[in-house]
């Protein structure tokens, strides 16, 4: 119990933004046209390649080669994440400009 | 010092980056930007992690390994989403997700044995070690559910539709909280110890990231696809809580949440319920819906074309068939023709057609269509029985009156586009094959309709020339 008490604790900043965070996006997406479903998952995908920063900080201290291969791998992971997700979001949205 | 305030305040600006670059998202005239916004925000994230994070007040070292795995990601990525043809988006889209569920599931591995410094015991039963198993778990599924999303949107991979695999699923469910409980219940230990056990949990959650996806349906995959989607922002969220990251914990629960949200908002515009997606009902029930009666009546190019022309009302219905034989742009001429002729045309989309929501928005818009030329379901089915003739090109389930008067059928309670109600309707098909629900049509049988069967780009092909040479 006191283990769990002290958990809380210690998260308790991370623990305030998770859940901030979860009614804001459940704010923001609630009022998205039908339209734009599809880029805004395209969109959303791309910015949960922020998990590219951890991987960064594993690779940034990696001491053995193993560890070395594997952070590289999960770099370049994340770089596809990240690059294609918002590449392929913007592409979309282009052909959405208005025409005359 | 700086370095580390300089960070911290780099990632309270990215976090505000996601928020905003989201919410522009939500606009058709600000998305484009809110992408890019997002995107800035990013950039900036990972650059000052490069820069300026600290461990143990060590610097981010092998950093021109680093940057050759951005660099070479980078390629890879921008090349490939540069290339993909607009009908593959929604293979495209589950692949990236997938690549960022193994990034999330790597990191965790790489922690697990860095927990208590490598050679210190370390408490199993700790916040740490449960946010690790978390991560490694889900974003474990999210990687093998993903890579199997996209190779049945890509057509590699078949459905199987097996009714016991739910209990399979199950038991892959519990087996994983056996883990969880099994590794956390260990007490004071070095964490490399249990590595093994660690290495076996993978490998069970890629395994249950397989059967999980393989009895869906390919027409659902969108759905699941939103799913992991989901997912893969919460494995991303538990780096955050490992690394105290606020960028990583605000990215990546807004993409949970919101990725939930439009998980149901989907669910909804295909009448359906999450649980019964996941446990794949769908197409599996043995309902053949009502036996269908009359005739086919078939129509020729040149009274179709007459037809169309000598229409005031006309109001055009593209389904996934359209996208596959590439006939958007086709679609695009036969409406500048009839406007020519003084013909209102406009588009009639249903929320989930095409293979994901506003799928086939995109796919209009890559073909210049207006994007006021596009009318939502429920802003065409009151004016529907004033409009003269309802084209409907390769779309069959949206426009099957059997959602409305059939109970029996698998797609009762799916709001349509009821193109009954025009006063003419041409049905431009293949042929007689059945639609992605694999169910009959009463509306081909239907008094008002006339069939044009044929690919769907030829067809439109010589229909503008027909049109053109009256």
């Amino acid at each position: 119990m006191e283990q769990i008490l002290s958990f809380i604790y210690s998260f308790k900043e991370p623990i305030f933004i998770v859940i901030l965070s979860i009614f804001l996006g459940i704010e923001v997406i609630s009022h998205v046209p039908a339209v734009l479903h599809t880029p805004l998952m395209s969109g959303a995908n791309a910015i949960h390649g922020v998990v590219i920063i951890g991987a960064i900080i594993v690779m940034g201290h990696a001491i053995s080669t193993i560890s070395m291969i594997i952070g590289f791998i999960a770099v370049v992971l994340g770089t596809l994440n990240v690059v294609g997700g918002f590449v392929v979001t913007d592409r979309m949205l282009e052909m959405f400009k208005k025409k005359k | 010092m700086t370095g580390n305030y300089l960070l911290e305040i780099s990632y309270i600006i990215a976090s505000i980056l996601f928020i905003f670059g989201l919410k522009m998202l939500s606009h058709p005239e600000k998305a484009r930007k809110g992408n890019q916004w997002a995107a800035f925000g990013m950039i900036l994230a990972i650059i000052t992690t490069i820069l300026f994070h600290t461990k143990d007040g060590k610097h981010i070292g092998n950093i021109s390994y680093i940057i050759v795995a951005i660099v070479l990601g980078t390629i890879i990525g921008w090349t490939v989403a540069k290339k993909v043809k607009m009908t593959a988006m929604p293979q495209l889209v589950s692949l990236f997700n997938g690549m960022g569920g193994a990034c999330a599931a790597l990191i965790c591995l790489m922690e697990f044995p860095h927990l208590g410094q490598v050679t210190n015991n370390f408490n199993m039963f700790s916040g740490e070690v449960f946010d690790l198993l978390i991560g490694l778990v889900i974003g474990s599924v999210s990687f093998a559910g993903s890579m199997i999303a996209f190779g049945k949107l890509n057509g590699n991979i078949g459905d199987l539709r097996i009714k016991s695999m739910r209990f399979v699923n199950i038991g892959f469910l519990l087996i994983i909280i056996l883990f969880f409980i099994f590794i956390m219940s260990r007490g004071y230990i070095i964490p490399i110890t249990i590595m093994p056990y660690i290495y076996l949990l993978l490998g069970i959650s890629l395994i249950y990231g397989i059967s999980f996806v393989m009895p869906i349906g390919g027409a659902d995959m969108p759905v699941v696809i939103s799913l992991l989607n989901s997912f893969t922002g919460v494995a991303a969220a538990t780096g955050g809580f490992l690394y105290h990251n606020q960028a990583m914990l605000t990215g990546g629960i807004l993409v949970g949440s919101a990725g939930t949200i439009l998980t149901i908002l989907m669910c909804k515009a295909m009448n359906r319920s999450l649980i019964n997606v996941i446990v794949g009902v769908f197409g599996g029930s043995s309902a053949i819906g009502k036996q269908t009666v009359g005739n086919i009546k078939e129509i020729t190019l040149s009274d179709a074309s007459i037809l169309l022309s000598y229409s005031q009302k006309v109001v055009i219905v593209p389904g996934y068939g359209l996208a596959v034989a590439q006939a958007q742009h086709l679609c695009h001429d036969l409406e500048k023709i009839l406007e020519e002729k003084g013909v209102e045309v406009s588009y009639a989309i249903h929320p989930v057609a095409g293979r994901m929501p506003g799928h086939m928005n995109v796919l209009l818009a890559e073909a210049d269509v207006s994007y006021d030329k596009l009318i939502e379901m429920d802003e065409i089915n009151p004016v529907m029985p004033n409009i003269d003739v309802c084209v409907i090109i390769g779309a069959n389930d949206v426009v099957n009156p059997a959602a409305e008067d059939d109970p029996a059928s698998p797609i009762y309670g799916m709001p349509i586009i009821k193109a009954y109600n025009a006063k003419n309707i041409i049905v431009m098909k293949r042929g007689m094959g059945k639609g992605y629900a694999a169910i009959e049509n009463n509306l081909f049988f239907n008094d008002k309709t006339r069939m044009l069967f044929g690919d769907a780009k030829a067809t439109l092909q010589k229909l503008v020339t027909e049109i053109k040479n009256l």
